[in-house]
């Protein structure tokens, strides 16, 4: 499509577009590189490929002995993964019973997930962490405990965001399939259920995906609710890392690589989705 | 939409309860919780208050003779006008560009949108190696093309004048570079949709009239993208304002020398290295009062009126 800027010559675009995208691949690429290098020789020569005598596998073997990455795994996608499958049953139905239903307080409802937006973290784990300590569920040194202590908040945190980008999808959704699905006998949470999440399929897996990677990411909560070892996530077992290892840069970027692996192949699975999903939201917002 | 099906409104409740019972308990009650928070005194994050601070403002009093917090406020208003120009600027730039070309452009979504699904830790410790002090990639490239003093001694050992690149003269660069490189893309997305939406009858028309090339990107796709650009736009401002984890990997707290700060990375320093657990929830509460304020102000003066 033309819009504008014709007079640029077409190698110039390409050269400014490569450009970037080289801005956004090469540390990564860097990072990889080095992570197979031997000990002190990144301060001295990082660019070259590491052949021969320079290529090693110790950092892996190290980072992977120094700290407890399984475990750390293993509550990531304990806490992901639940999170993602809350947001996704939660906001799913709210989003539902906004668009479709006519009620008094309708408009507040909506302002309200708005401004659910505007709210940082910050303003509000504090009170969250007192509530849950209250409720016996944070600070107990239980790991189960611990883990849903992140758990609650994160589901909490990425619904404002799910509902709005499932309430634009669903209202594109045309009503006449629900009405024959009415007519054949059918009611309101069976529509729901055969009808309006096969329509919305992608908006959903866009919402999945995004509450899965915030909260894998998410550094801050976690590190306010996680603080014995064996509760570590992998986003803060990966600071601990960065503040032990000293001048091991080998070990650090070890330990960068292997935290980006599952992400790496969620993005390269569903980017599609990611696109296309997040935009169709966020422009109608 | 007054079909017969919803006029039942029974279900709703099942369809409302669960996400709002969440959103009151883990998100309204906690932020009015955190507001009341600002007027008493509590000493540890898991401890009852003590009584109501003396005078019951005395935190807001606090916010403005702190010369931390207004280190952290001038850091984080920079960081929002930079995030705005670089970063709604570039994207913009690589929207407009992606749009005239066919072949490659679904790769450079690809490519430009992956850095915001990683996180901000991982970004933190990489970007700590490549502006490392001694031999870090930045120093390395300088290094290598001639640009950093460096001299032989007689015993054969080469003596660089590394580049710090923390120091008090680098870290506002160092520190806000990487932020504003994350996200380009994720605003680059947004626009390049909303150049999709516009229709091209309208180009087709403006070339008729003789208007191309720039004129072309002046008069029509700059004002049909003004909704889009403000939605940019006020994401752009709440983003910088809650800015936490890359700075906070990368410079800890306050480096170099209390100039570091950012109001995100000193509400946590306060909250949970400090204890001042009500002074961070009044440094939280000005982190959404600006966010608000700062979002008003650019919706009314770049939001275009509907006619357009």
């Amino acid at each position: 499509m033309n819009t504008g800027i014709k007079k640029i010559p077409r190698v110039l675009t390409y050269l400014v577009l490569c450009f970037w995208a080289l801005t956004t691949i090469y540390p990564f690429i860097w990072v990889l590189l080095n992570s197979f290098r031997k000990k002190g020789l990144i301060l001295s020569d990082s660019f070259s490929l590491p052949l021969g005598d320079s290529f090693t596998w110790d950092n892996y073997i190290t980072a992977w002995q120094r700290a407890d990455f399984k475990n750390a795994y293993l509550n990531s996608f304990l806490i992901s993964g639940t999170v993602t499958v809350f947001v996704v049953i939660i906001a799913g139905l709210a989003a539902y019973g906004l668009v479709r239903y006519r009620f008094r307080g309708r408009d507040f409802l909506y302002s309200l997930i708005m401004a659910g937006m505007m709210f940082p973290v910050f303003s509000t784990i504090i009170p969250v962490f007192r509530l849950e300590v209250m409720l016996g569920i944070a600070g107990t040194g239980r790991r189960w405990l611990s883990l849903l202590a992140v758990i609650l908040p994160q589901i909490a945190g990425n619904l404002c965001f799910a509902i709005i980008i499932l309430m634009g999808f669903i209202q594109s959704v045309p009503i006449d399939l629900e009405e024959s699905a009415y007519l054949d006998g059918c009611n309101v949470f069976q529509i729901y259920f055969y009808i309006i999440i096969p329509a919305a399929k992608s908006s959903f897996a866009t919402v999945a995906i995004f509450a899965f990677l915030w909260s894998y990411n998410d550094l801050f909560t976690q590190s306010f609710f996680l603080r014995y070892p064996q509760e570590r996530a992998i986003t803060g077992l990966l600071n601990e890392i960065s503040s032990q290892a000293g001048v091991n840069y080998g070990l650090m970027a070890s330990s960068v690589v292997l935290v980006l692996i599952p992400v790496l192949i969620v993005y390269i699975c569903l980017q599609k989705h990611i696109i296309k999903g997040l935009t169709a939201g966020a422009v109608k917002g | 939409m007054n079909s017969m099906i919803y006029k039942n409104k029974k279900p709703l409740l099942v369809f409302l309860i669960p996400a709002f019972a969440f959103l009151i308990v883990f998100l309204y009650y906690p932020f009015f919780q955190n507001v009341v928070n600002t007027f008493l005194k509590i000493g540890g994050l898991g401890r009852a208050s003590q009584g109501l601070n003396t005078p019951w403002y005395e935190n807001y009093q606090r916010l403005f003779t702190d010369p931390n917090m207004r280190t952290a406020l001038k850091n984080t208003l920079l960081l929002t006008l930079c995030t705005i120009v670089f970063q709604v600027g570039i994207a913009l730039i690589l929207a407009l560009l992606v749009d005239t070309i066919r072949v490659g452009a679904q790769f450079f979504r690809t490519v430009y949108f992956f850095p915001i699904v990683i996180s901000a830790t991982a970004l933190g410790l990489m970007f700590n190696l490549i502006f490392l002090y001694k031999g870090g990639m930045v120093n390395q490239l300088l290094l290598s093309l001639g640009r950093l003093p460096s001299e032989v001694k007689p015993s054969g050992k080469v003596l660089v004048q590394w580049l710090d690149w923390k120091d008090q003269a680098h870290f506002l660069f160092t520190m806000f570079m990487p932020v504003m490189w994350q996200y380009v893309g994720f605003y680059f997305v947004i626009l390049v949709t909303g150049l999709n939406n516009i229709s091209p009858d309208l180009f087709e028309a403006a070339a008729l009239d003789g208007a191309d090339g720039w004129k072309r990107t002046r008069y029509i796709t700059l004002p049909l993208l003004r909704n889009v650009l403000c939605t940019c736009l006020v994401l752009a401002i709440t983003g910088a304002l809650k800015v936490f984890d890359l700075p906070w990997v990368m410079f800890g707290a306050g480096m170099p020398e209390n100039r570091g700060w950012l109001t995100g990375t000193y509400m946590y320093d306060q909250t949970f290295n400090r204890m001042n657990v009500d002074y961070g929830s009044t440094i939280a509460v000005l982190i959404v009062v600006l966010g608000v304020v700062l979002s008003n102000i650019a919706n009314r003066v770049f939001r275009p009126s509907d006619d357009l």
